[in-house]
C-alpha cells in the first residue's frame, strides 16, 4: 500500500462564538493515497467545509495533526502554508473565484506569479494548461465574456498549472446547470486518471457518484467512508449527447 | 513574486478604476503643486528682498574719520578728518576681497540755476565712488579720471535736484551754481530713492573729489589730502566680516597705531539689517512652505482612505491570491506600491502643475518666482513618503487577513 498523501490525526477546529465556542471539528482522523477521488458529504453544519479548509491549508487547527506528502502541516507559519499552497495545492471554487477584468491567460498565471516564474515560461505553462482544458481560443478573453462552465475550467487550468498533487474542489458544480456539471466533473475524472489526487466537497449524491470514495461528514464527526464505483462522466456526457442528438433528429 | 510584476499588477489595478485613481491622485497633485508653488513664490520673495538690500548697499562698508578729542570732550565721528584718499587707494590695492574703495568729501550748500536755487548735499567724488555704490548715469556720462586730475567744474545731478532745478527739460549740458562756482551738468544720476532711514538718497549732488577740495567745499581740507568717509564694496560673494577686519588691521598700520591706542575711525556696515530681513523673508518662505505641506499631507489622506477601500473591495481577491501562495509580504508589496504608485503619478503631475502654477503666478500677478531643484525634488521624496507612510496601514491590513475568511468575504 502506498503512503497516503493526506494523513489526519485527532483534528479539531475549535471557533470563538461570543461566551461560547463551535466544535466544527471534533477529532476527525483519515488517510487519503495519491490518486484517489475523494467525496467529502455531509449536510451544511456538519464540519465538511471546515474540513477542506484545514486540508487545503487555508486555516490551522486547533489541536491534531496534518501531514501532506510527508510534511507536517499542522505548526507550520502562514508563509509556509502559502508556499504549500502554492507547491502542492489548486483549488476549484463553486463561484471561480476568477480575477475580474483580468484576461483567462493572466488568471491561470496567477499561482506561478507567486511562485517567482519567469514571464515567458509562465505564458508557456498558462497556455498549455488553457489547452488542457479546452479553451485554446478563449486566452484573451475576460471573466464577463466567459460562460460559467468556461469560468470553472479556467479555475480548473488555473488550479493545474503548478502541477499539484491535490486538487481541491469546493462545490465545484454548484453554479452550473447540469450539463456543464458533466462536462467538470469529466474533466476532473480525467485529471484523476492522470494520477492528481482530487478531493470534492458536494451536498449532491448524483455528483459524489462520480468519487471512487465517499466521505460523510455530521457534527463534526466523521461518520461514513465507503469505496465506490465511479461513474464515468464523459461515457454519460457522451450518451445524452447522442441521445439529445437523436431527440432533435427525430423532432425533425 | 518579483518587483516588475507587482508593478504590473499595481498598475492593472489602478487602471481598472480609472476614475477613483484619478481622483486619488488629485489630493497629491494639488498638494505637491501647492508645496512648488509656495516654495518658488517664497523664494522669489527672498530673492527680491536681497536683491534690494544689496542695490541698498549689504555689501557696501562705510569707514568714517574718526573722533577728535579737545580738553576732555569728544567731539564725535567725522569731527577730525583722520582717513585720506591714499587710505582708500590702499585698501584697494591691499585687500584682494575689495571691489572699490571710493574715497569722498561732503558738504552742503545752495545749487542755482537761473531764478531757482535748491540746498542740497554736495559730494566730492572719485569715479570708484559710482561703481562702489553701484549707481549709474542715465544721462549723458559719469565722472573720470581726467575730471578728477584737472579738477573739472563738472557735476552729476541727483533725480531729486534735477527735477526740482529743471523740471522735465533736459539738464546736461546746462550751466548750474554750486556755491558760487559754475559747474557745467555732465550727466544726470539714476534714481535710487529713499535710503533705509528714510533720507532722499536722490537729492545730491556729486563732483570730482578735487574740485571739491579746492574750489567748494574749500576750508582746512584744502591743502591736506583728508576725507571724510570712505566707502567701500566688497567683492559679490566675499566676505564682508573678515573684509573689515582686514581693512581695520591695514588702516590702524598705516596710521601707526599701537596696540594700546583705540581706532582714529569708524566702520559701518549693513549686515544686520540684511541679517534681519533674510531672517523675515526665510521665515515668509518656510510659512508658505508649511501651509502647502498640509494640502500634501490632506492628499496622503485621500490615499489612504482609497486604499482601505480598495482593500475592502477586494478582500476576495485577496483570498484567492493567498490561496494561489501569495505570501502576506507579496499582498503587502501590491498595495504598497499601488498607494506609491498614486502619489508618484500625482507627485509627477503635480510638479507641471506647480511649474505652470510658479510661471502664471510671475506671469500674471508680476511677482518674482524662483522655482528650486531642490524644492521639486524634496516635493516629489515627500510624495513618495506619503504614499509609503499611508498606502502602508491598509496594506498591512491586507497583508494580515486570514485566507479562508478573505475568500468568504461576500
Amino acid at each position: 500500500m502506498p503512503a497516503p498523501l493526506i494523513s489526519v490525526r485527532d483534528l479539531v477546529k475549535v471557533y470563538p462564538l461570543g461566551e461560547t465556542e463551535v466544535r466544527a471539528l471534533n477529532g476527525v482522523s483519515i488517510d487519503i493515497i495519491e490518486g484517489e477521488f475523494v467525496a467529502v458529504m455531509g449536510p451544511s453544519g456538519s464540519g465538511k467545509s471546515t474540513f477542506m479548509n484545514l486540508v487545503g491549508c487555508l486555516d490551522t487547527p486547533t489541536a491534531g495533526s496534518y501531514w501532506l506528502a510527508g510534511e507536517d502541516i499542522a505548526h507550520l507559519e502562514r508563509d509556509a502554508l502559502a508556499g504549500i499552497r502554492n507547491r502542492l495545492i489548486g483549488f476549484v471554487f463553486q463561484q471561480f473565484n476568477l480575477l475580474p477584468r483580468t484576461s483567462a491567460l493572466e488568471n491561470v498565471e496567477l499561482p506561478l506569479l507567486y511562485a517567482g516564474v519567469p514571464a515567458a515560461e509562465r505564458h508557456a505553462r498558462a497556455q498549455a494548461k488553457l489547452v488542457q482544458v479546452g479553451l485554446a481560443s478563449r486566452e484573451h478573453h475576460h471573466p464577463a465574456q466567459l460562460s460559467g462552465g468556461q469560468q470553472q475550467r479556467v479555475a480548473i487550468a488555473r488550479a493545474l498549472v503548478n502541477d499539484p498533487k491535490l486538487i481541491l474542489a469546493d462545490e465545484p458544480t454548484g453554479a452550473l446547470d447540469s450539463v456543464t456539471s458533466l462536462e467538470v466533473m469529466a474533466l476532473l475524472q480525467q485529471l484523476n486518471r492522470g494520477g492528481i489526487t482530487v478531493v470534492v466537497v458536494t451536498h449532491e449524491q448524483d455528483i459524489a457518484a462520480f468519487a471512487s470514495r465517499l466521505l460523510a461528514f455530521r457534527d463534526g464527526k466523521l461518520i461514513g467512508d465507503v469505496q465506490n464505483a465511479p461513474r464515468d462522466a464523459a461515457a454519460m456526457l457522451a450518451a445524452q449527447r447522442s441521445s439529445s442528438h437523436q431527440a432533435a433528429v427525430a423532432a425533425a | 513574486m518579483n518587483f516588475l510584476a507587482t508593478l504590473k499588477v499595481a498598475l492593472a489595478a489602478l487602471r481598472v478604476n480609472k476614475l477613483r485613481s484619478a481622483l486619488t491622485m488629485l489630493g497629491i497633485i494639488i498638494g505637491v503643486g501647492a508645496v512648488i508653488t509656495m516654495v518658488a513664490v517664497g523664494a522669489g520673495a527672498q530673492a527680491r528682498v536681497e536683491d534690494q538690500i544689496k542695490s541698498l548697499g549689504s555689501n557696501l562698508i562705510i569707514i568714517l574719520s574718526g573722533n577728535f578729542t579737545s580738553g576732555g570732550v569728544r567731539m564725535g565721528s567725522g569731527s577730525q578728518l583722520t582717513i585720506t584718499e591714499d587710505d582708500a587707494y590702499a585698501l584697494a590695492r591691499e585687500i584682494p576681497a575689495i571691489q572699490a574703495a571710493a574715497p569722498n568729501l561732503r558738504g552742503n550748500g545752495q545749487v542755482v540755476f537761473g531764478n531757482s536755487n535748491w540746498a542740497t548735499q554736495i559730494y566730492g567724488i572719485t569715479p570708484e565712488y559710482l561703481e562702489a555704490r553701484q549707481w549709474d548715469v542715465v544721462a549723458g556720462e559719469a565722472i573720470n579720471p581726467s575730471h578728477v586730475d584737472s579738477a573739472a567744474k563738472v557735476v552729476l545731478m541727483g533725480q531729486t535736484v534735477a527735477r526740482t532745478l529743471f523740471g522735465d527739460s533736459d539738464p546736461v549740458g546746462e550751466t548750474v551754481r554750486i556755491r558760487r562756482v559754475p559747474h557745467t551738468i555732465i550727466g544726470v544720476l539714476d534714481r535710487k530713492g529713499q535710503s533705509m532711514i528714510g533720507q532722499d538718497q536722490d537729492d545730491v549732488v556729486l563732483i570730482p573729489i578735487s574740485t571739491a577740495r579746492k574750489r567748494v567745499l574749500g576750508g582746512t581740507q584744502v591743502k591736506s589730502r583728508n576725507v571724510q568717509n570712505i566707502t567701500v564694496r566688497v567683492r559679490d560673494g566675499g566676505d564682508v566680516g573678515a573684509t573689515e577686519q582686514e581693512m581695520r588691521a591695514l588702516l590702524r598700520q598705516r596710521h601707526k597705531l599701537q596696540p594700546s591706542q583705540e581706532d582714529d575711525f569708524f566702520i559701518r556696515n549693513l549686515s544686520e539689517v540684511l541679517a534681519a530681513q533674510e531672517a523675515s523673508s526665510k521665515i515668509l518662505a518656510l510659512l508658505l512652505a508649511a501651509v502647502a505641506s498640509v494640502s500634501l499631507m490632506v492628499g496622503g489622506i485621500g490615499i489612504m482612505n482609497i486604499m482601505l477601500v480598495s482593500v475592502t473591495e477586494r478582500t476576495r481577491e485577496i483570498g484567492l491570491r493567498m490561496a494561489v501562495g501569495a505570501r502576506g509580504r507579496d499582498i503587502l508589496m501590491q498595495f504598497l506600491v499601488e498607494a506609491v504608485t498614486l502619489a508618484l503619478i500625482g507627485g509627477l503631475i503635480g510638479i507641471a502643475l506647480g511649474a505652470c502654477a510658479s510661471f502664471a503666478v510671475g506671469y500674471f500677478a508680476g511677482w518674482r518666482t524662483e522655482m528650486s531643484v531642490t524644492a521639486v525634488l524634496l516635493a516629489f521624496s515627500f510624495a513618495a513618503a506619503v504614499g509609503v507612510f499611508f498606502g502602508f496601514y491598509p496594506a498591512r491590513t491586507a497583508s494580515r487577513l486570514v485566507p479562508i475568511e478573505a475568500l468568504r468575504h461576500e
